[in-house]
């Protein structure tokens, strides 16, 4: 019997279209992309129906976690600068040039002020290590958080007055954390010497029921 | 796998001139289509997508000096009490005295249904959020976001009383 030759075709395949596909959604994704802030903590955001969007410039974020820690935030590293100084200031505190600069850079953080020394010597991963940063106090013997957001006015204020009109403020608490503390907060937000009345909430966006009649 | 393919032009032999050989000018795109996809992969793990929204709430000013009957009171008639309580129950009553409060939920059959019918029965509805200390954050915000839901005008976010406590014992 005759052999039946089968013909060798080439594994070889053309890349262009895969090449192109890749591409494109690289293009995509290097656009439209936000780069993940490396909060000290996961925060689990209760959801609502509301949709108003997070702003990204001129707000100042009080975290609060599950295990009840308060967390502060500034947006802006020239902000967060001048913030630093004025605590600083403040508490007769020295900050070192090379401090003043990893205060800038954090996003969030939670340590009381006395602390804060120590803890901006640190590294990276000691900073974000579970359980070091043991947040802000907020008892009303002891109400640092209310220090951070007067200065965080005061260094806005000086900036820019337009900007102060408009700053905003924001509670991003998780779904789990005790109201009693998430009151806390507020009641620091409304204190006379900051009359705070107006702030958002951070939550996570939820469809809409259908409307009843 | 990275080799330059290369076809080679089949000119014919047979005549003397020198002709220039035709390069194909296919490339393997093969490393270029991983370098995409690994750029691809970093940006997809690396980036968040929807940003958080938020929801604005406005306080009231804190006021001492705001005498007791100058305060805006509400009428009886149109208070709604809520009070979240641990294990996410939800309690309801209306007026000062209501004999009976009702025990519900956060599910859309639970107190969305019982604020959507009050909203119908009562003109200028006002309702009073009061979380207790065992309330989480969550309940307080679904608590504001039904009352977006079902578009009540008015409401507040009030500290609980012993009072309210008294009206609920009876269901706890």
């Amino acid at each position: 019997m005759p052999k039946v030759k089968i013909p060798r075709k080439s594994t070889l395949v053309d890349m262009t279209a895969m090449c192109d596909v890749a591409f494109l959604l690289l293009t995509f994704f290097m656009l439209t992309t936000q780069f993940k802030s490396d909060d000290p903590v996961v925060v689990s955001l209760p959801s609502s129906i509301s949709e108003i969007k997070m702003p990204d410039v001129n707000i100042v974020t009080v975290t609060i976690d599950k295990s009840g820690k308060v967390f502060f935030g500034m947006e802006g590293k020239y902000n967060r600068e001048k913030l630093i100084d004025k605590i600083a200031e403040n508490k007769n505190m020295t900050i070192t040039p090379e401090q003043k600069r990893i205060f800038s850079l954090l996003s969030s953080f939670g340590v009381p002020i006395s602390k804060l020394p120590e803890f901006l010597d640190l590294s990276q991963e000691e900073r974000n290590k579970p359980g070091y940063q043991t947040g802000i106090p907020v008892d009303s013997t002891n109400n640092e958080l209310k220090e951070w957001l007067k200065f965080a006015k005061i260094v806005v204020y000086e900036t820019d007055r337009s900007l102060y009109v408009n700053q905003l403020f924001a509670i991003k608490g998780d779904g789990s954390a005790a109201y009693p503390l998430v009151k806390k907060v507020m009641n620091t937000f409304q204190d006379k010497t900051l009359q705070i009345n107006k702030f958002r909430l951070v939550t996570n966006l939820e469809a809409a029921p259908p409307v009843q009649k | 796998m990275a080799e330059m393919v290369v076809k080679e032009s089949k000119g014919k032999k047979g005549k003397g001139g020198k002709k220039a050989k035709k390069m194909s000018t296919r490339v393997d795109l093969t490393p270029m289509v991983d370098l995409g996809f690994l750029l691809v992969t970093f940006f997809m793990l690396t980036t968040t997508f929807s940003k958080p929204q938020t929801m604005e709430i406005n306080m009231p000013i804190k006021d001492d000096t705001v005498k007791e009957e100058e305060k805006q009171a509400v009428k009886a008639t149109h208070a709604m009490s809520i009070i979240a309580d641990e294990n996410n129950l939800v309690y309801v009553y209306m007026g000062i005295d209501d004999p009976n409060p009702i025990k519900t939920d956060y599910s859309a059959n639970g107190i969305r249904k019982i604020l959507y019918e009050k909203v119908r029965e009562v003109d200028n509805l006002t309702v009073l959020i009061k979380p207790t200390d065992k309330s989480t954050y969550k309940n307080v915000v679904d608590l504001l976001d039904e009352m977006n839901i079902t578009k009540v005008k008015r409401y507040a976010l009030v500290p609980v009383e012993p009072h309210d406590m008294d009206i609920i014992k009876k269901l706890l």
